[in-house]
């Protein structure tokens, strides 16, 4: 377990400034037993589903940190923790180095909560705005839970450059959500992120519900928000072409366990994890037009029974007896990058260069 | 691919396997005449894959429903023809067009799990559609059920087959209609979206499934999605929609490198790249127009950089362009 003491150590020397987020050993565990009478009288054990298991990871002040992984890997619980929308079951999520269960009551100078500074947007823009509300309400409504503003003028013409700012008129702001198409919505979603001017921006699968030419769009505006607002991102999708165009360093999730963490160039260039190699792999590629492929077999293994040891062991062509024993820990293999292989350390494993 | 007329009732090996001649597709609403599919002319040859792309809303799940016959009303086919092998398959009765359905084209949709009946076992629905089709008795059609099952990569077939759907992972419910597809060996498949509810790992593992299927039994397929790189690694052909037209139709590696029209210029360079970084990407700005709200002239109009007077006033047909045909007025100046 010393690989781990390694990555924690440098956790706690880093906390400074630099860092904005940190999770320190998060974990997420939803009980998924039947109910109480199924349990006593069909004599079926409580169930529990490892969504998330022991994370460790900081985000920068100004840099966006793109999430990878297959569906049910457990990046948007990753999310959702990181904001505060679930309690970790175990381990504790830092912003600006305050523990985030406290941050409603941590005040700042202005009598604000720091909670303002962390927002959200989510996949659907058609579930994630309420119908009912007019697009001004709707953009207003973080003003008015933090109180930052308190006249109704001065809301309105805040609401008005807020909506300027994602590319759409001040008379928007009378409409409703269903007169918008789905990527004036996410600009919505996106400005009423915007309304308490956060630091930090998680995004779920921001584009993901978007065609291509929409996503250009939305994805430029996150782009050009970061640079004039400082803005820092977490930025999670199964896209790896979307990541790659965002994000300043990568983490690849697999079954609740980060895998491998590194800065953009590095992982796309020469990804180390053979998940990530095959994720890398398994896309669809316009540039290999008419070529065949040969896709790694098998599927994600059922969360609710993960393999034993490396959860990756089964799939995995380099696979040995002590992957399927023991669980790899995300270790620091140079001075930039995160693997959780033993293949990396041990020399029993040897390395296949043909890649 | 010029259409031959058949008249000696032979079969003409150049024929292509389908035909679509300007099809227009209408839905009549309280708020007037909605021209859904505009003038839709293309061929599907034989053993090729035809793959199609556009935006949500541009018309290609409706021309691959159109081709099945499966048009929800009150959407109707107001003129235009669509011929397979030759013979019109538009406007043939219900019950002729039910047994073509499967025989000689089947379907596969987005979601498995729609396309399976829960209630029944995968074999039982393989067997029903095996015997609807194929003179075949019971224990037949059981064992050319099992054999599809193992063609398309479902380990132990012999139990799984007595499986229902809700036992099967995403990417193997997918083979399992897929296997259901190919039951009656048809000539055309039409696959709408048949990856985008899967996985990235799972969808190669899909794509690959079509190809040998295309390849191992000479079945011809339009794919539909909206995923370029799919398109890429699996079709022959591509034909872009806008607005219910096909605004570029090419050989594929053309159309990735070389496109001609203006919309497809746009598409294909706001595609994130894996391979290159890029600080920004080209964006077309504004969005695909409504049905209903369809601009004069040349749909892509209001948004395209390179648009002059003409395309506001007269609507562009596809026209020869490199290898490509495509519908702008700016290529034939």
């Amino acid at each position: 377990m010393k690989p781990y003491a390694v990555s924690r150590s440098k956790a706690s020397a880093e906390s400074d400034g630099q860092t904005l987020v940190q999770a320190i050993q998060v974990s997420k565990r939803f009980d998924v037993s039947e109910p109480w009478l199924n349990r006593l009288i069909e004599r079926k054990p409580r169930r529990y589903l490892q969504a998330v298991d022991q994370l460790n990871l900081e985000i920068k002040r100004g840099e966006t940190f793109g999430l990878v992984g297959e569906s049910g890997c457990g990046k948007s619980t990753v999310a959702r923790l990181l904001v505060g929308l679930y309690a970790c079951s175990s381990g504790e999520v830092r912003f600006e180095g305050h523990p985030l269960q406290h941050i409603d009551r941590i005040k700042e100078k202005n009598e604000t909560s720091l909670r303002r500074k962390i927002q959200m947007i989510f996949q659907d823009p058609y579930a994630s705005l309420n119908p009912r509300w007019t697009v001004g309400e709707i953009v207003a409504e973080p003003l008015k839970v933090h109180r930052m503003l308190d006249s109704r003028a001065s809301m309105q013409e805040r609401v008005a450059v807020l909506l300027a700012q994602v590319g759409l008129a001040a008379s928007d702001a009378e409409r409703y959500p269903h007169q918008f198409s789905g990527g004036q919505r996410q600009r919505i979603s996106i400005a009423r992120a915007l309304a308490s001017e956060p630091e930090f921006l998680v995004c779920d699968e921001p584009t993901s519900a978007l065609d291509v030419s929409v996503q250009a769009q939305v994805l430029n505006l996150m782009k050009d928000l970061q640079a004039r607002r400082g803005l820092t991102y977490l930025f999670i999708s199964h896209n790896l072409a979307v990541v790659r165009h965002v994000s300043d360093r990568v983490g690849v999730m697999y079954l609740g366990r980060l895998v491998e963490v590194a800065p953009n160039e590095d992982l796309f260039d020469k990804a180390l994890h053979p998940y990530t190699r095959m994720l890398l792999d398994a896309i669809p590629d316009l540039e290999r037009t008419g070529k065949d492929r040969t896709p790694v077999a098998g599927e994600v293994p059922n969360p609710l029974d993960p393999p034993s040891g490396c959860a990756f062991h089964p799939r995995c062509p380099q696979a040995k007896a002590r992957c399927e024993r023991e669980r790899p820990v995300l270790s620091m293999v140079d001075a930039r990058r995160q693997v959780a292989c033993f293949a990396m350390t041990d020399p029993a494993f040897e390395l296949d260069e043909a890649r | 691919m010029p259409s031959i007329q058949n008249y000696n009732n032979h079969p003409v090996v150049e024929a292509p396997l389908l035909e679509l001649r300007h099809l227009q597709v209408e839905f009549p609403t309280r708020k007037g005449l909605l021209r859904a599919l505009d003038d839709v002319s293309f061929s599907i040859g034989r053993g090729e894959t035809l793959g199609v792309v556009g935006e949500s809303g541009a018309g290609k799940s409706l021309t691959g429903a159109a081709i099945i016959g499966l048009l929800e009303p009150p959407g109707r086919i107001s003129s235009g023809e669509i011929l397979l092998e030759g013979r019109r398959i538009d406007s043939l009765p219900t019950d002729a067009m039910r047994s073509l359905r499967g025989k000689e084209i089947a379907a596969i949709f987005q979601d498995p799990l729609t396309s399976l009946n829960p209630l029944f076992s995968i074999g039982r629905q393989l067997t029903d559609t095996i015997q609807t089709h194929l003179p075949l008795t019971y224990t037949q059609a059981r064992q050319r059920a099992i054999d599809l099952l193992a063609r398309t990569g479902i380990p132990a077939p012999e139990l799984r087959i007595e499986h229902y759907p809700h036992q099967f992972s995403g990417g193997m419910r997918q083979r399992v209609v897929i296997a259901l597809a190919l039951a009656a060996e048809p000539k055309l498949i039409v696959a709408d979206e048949p990856t985008t509810a899967l996985d990235v790992s799972i969808q190669a593992q899909i794509i690959l499934l079509l190809k040998q299927v295309s390849r191992d039994f000479g079945t011809s397929i339009m794919l539909i999605t909206h995923d370029m790189g799919v398109i890429a690694e699996t079709a022959d052909r591509v034909a872009v929609m806008y607005a219910g037209r096909v605004a570029e139709i090419g050989p594929v590696d053309a159309m990735i490198h070389r496109p001609k029209h203006p919309y497809t210029k746009g598409l294909m360079a706001s595609i994130p790249s894996i391979r290159a970084h890029r600080e920004r990407l080209a964006q077309i700005e504004g969005a695909m127009p409504r049905l209903g709200a369809i601009p004069k002239g040349c749909a892509f109009n209001p948004r395209c950089s390179e648009s002059f007077s003409r395309c506001q006033l007269e609507r562009p047909e596809l026209q020869p362009a490199g290898e490509s045909q495509a519908a702008c007025w700016a290529l034939s100046q």
